[in-house]
């Protein structure tokens, strides 16, 4: 772990592995500093950013080098199960990729339990990580100029759903009709670092 | 007649903002607010409301509103033409509008973004806590439009005392602090090329300014190297993969994928904000 200077009142951990990412991510959310404006994670990083001229950000230096990283288990955390239909117009490709069929794809990814590593790329967005092995794939050579919102597709060690219109490389498995982002509700990202996600098949 | 505020006009590119949604970097979603901070906090302490009250960021000024009701209101930002009804009225201090009385803002001559602040605040309904718009996530009311009635909300108190403030001065050649890394060490000698006359172009915006000059050369073991995503600050000075940098603004995006140089201090982002294209920018490791 490597503790990095980023600007006067923030700086970057990093980590060897996302595992280790959300251990340290968790440790600090829950220890819930007073001074911490953003604690934001990444692949391989968490960001932490405190208020202009508190100590905060020196609290959270001492309590991430003294924290037993093995012993934390993400902390407060959501259930979420999606559901999906399973109609994505790159299905037959990655099942050919994994040299399966596409009922095997929509089997082995409703079969795992992910988890929400970080967000980033739209409000909403979630990178999902406990994706099969099968599962992981590059992404597409030539990105879409618009994928339509509530796509669920694979890129990587990642699952993720669209929460709006946007360009996208990643490979569209199928849709979902769940509010990934609604900037007025109580809590306005469906999907946050450290929730567990499941999606179920629905035709 | 209600207390609101009708958009006649708007120049470029007016934003509603306030001091913005910082906190929620996790869920994706941008810090946003006014740019130049310091200028809304004035308008706002001249037109008699608490500092963090919404007001209008106009882009190179061009806005125009009619009064629905009495009110209070003060432009801030760089020096510009004011006028009532045609009257000059003159910036950085109160002024009054009767109801039906018009407000246009002209076209400064320096600088890049107006405020204008209004006694109650602009009272759109907020998005995680803050009236901002956000361009890079689409959050926050629509950039305004002829025809748009802003409400407005209670008076909070009497306008401040000040009866004219001077204007910053918009230098065509900014200084700007920065501290190295996080990824400072991706580049040789990364304060000696930085160090450099960059140039800011039109293609900046509210996400970040973007600056040309001679290309950032990677040390030979990045060159071509990539970055998983991680998170991305106001101020943060990232460098993409054809060594032009770009100063992130407060709607920059939440994480990015390529290595940040530097970081400019937080007192020098309204400056940076009043940067117009061909402003030389000097950055001081």
């Amino acid at each position: 772990m490597r503790w990095l200077r980023y600007g006067p009142d923030a700086a970057l951990v990093e980590c060897e592995s996302l595992a280790e990412m959300s251990a340290v991510r968790a440790a600090v959310v829950a220890a819930a500093l007073p001074d911490l404006v953003e604690v934001v994670p990444g692949a391989r990083t968490v960001l932490i950013a405190a208020r202009p001229g508190s100590t905060g950000l020196d609290a959270a230096r001492r309590l991430v080098e003294s924290a037993d990283l093995e012993a934390m288990d993400g902390g407060e955390s959501h259930e979420i199960t999606i559901d999906v239909r399973y109609d994505g117009e790159d299905l037959d490709l990655v099942a050919r990729t994994a040299g399966i069929t596409a009922d095997e794809v929509v089997e082995l990814h409703t079969g795992a339990v992910y988890t929400v590593a970080f967000t980033g790329f739209a409000p909403g967005f979630g990178y999902l990580t406990g994706l099969p092995g099968p599962l992981q794939q590059s992404r597409l050579d030539t990105p879409r100029t618009r994928v339509p919102a509530g796509s669920v597709a694979i890129a990587g060690e990642f699952t993720g759903v669209y929460p709006r219109s946007s360009p996208g490389g990643w490979r569209l498995l199928g849709h979902t009709d769940a509010v990934l982002f609604d900037s007025r509700a109580a809590r306005p990202a469906l999907l946050a670092p450290g929730d567990r996600v499941r999606f179920r098949s629905v035709r | 007649m209600s207390r609101a505020l009708e958009v006649v006009a708007t120049g470029p590119l007016a934003l509603v903002q306030d001091l913005g949604r910082p906190g929620h970097g996790h869920l994706g979603v941008p810090p946003s607010g006014a740019l130049d901070v310091p200028a809304l906090r004035l308008a706002n302490r001249l037109a008699g409301n608490p500092e963090n009250a919404a007001g209008i960021e106009a882009l190179l000024g061009g806005l125009a509103v009619t009064a629905h009701a009495s009110c209070t209101v003060a432009v801030t930002g760089p020096p510009v033409a004011v006028a009532v009804d045609g009257r000059p009225a003159g910036s950085h201090l109160p002024v009054h509008l009767a109801a039906g009385q018009t407000l246009t803002i002209g076209r400064p001559d320096t600088g890049l973004r107006c405020y204008l602040a209004v006694s109650g605040g602009i009272a759109v309904e907020p998005e995680l806590g803050s009236r901002s718009r956000d361009v890079l996530s689409g959050i926050g009311p629509p950039p305004l439009e002829p025809g748009v009635v802003l409400p407005l909300g209670a008076p909070h108190g009497i306008p401040a005392g000040a009866d004219t403030v001077t204007a910053p001065p918009n230098p065509a050649e900014l200084l700007v602090p920065v501290v190295l890394g996080p990824r400072d060490d991706w580049f040789g000698a990364a304060a000696h090329q930085l160090s450099v006359p960059w140039t800011v172009t039109s293609e900046s915006n509210r996400v970040g300014l973007r600056l040309d000059g001679p290309a950032l050369r990677r040390t030979a073991e990045r060159d071509g190297a990539e970055l998983p995503s991680e998170g991305v600050i106001t101020g943060a000075i990232q460098v993409p993969p054809n060594g032009l940098p770009v100063v992130f603004l407060a709607d920059h995006p939440t994480t990015g994928g390529y290595p940040v140089i530097a970081v400019a201090v937080p007192r020098a982002l309204p400056a940076l904000a009043q940067a117009r294209p061909g402003t030389t920018v000097r950055f001081r490791p």
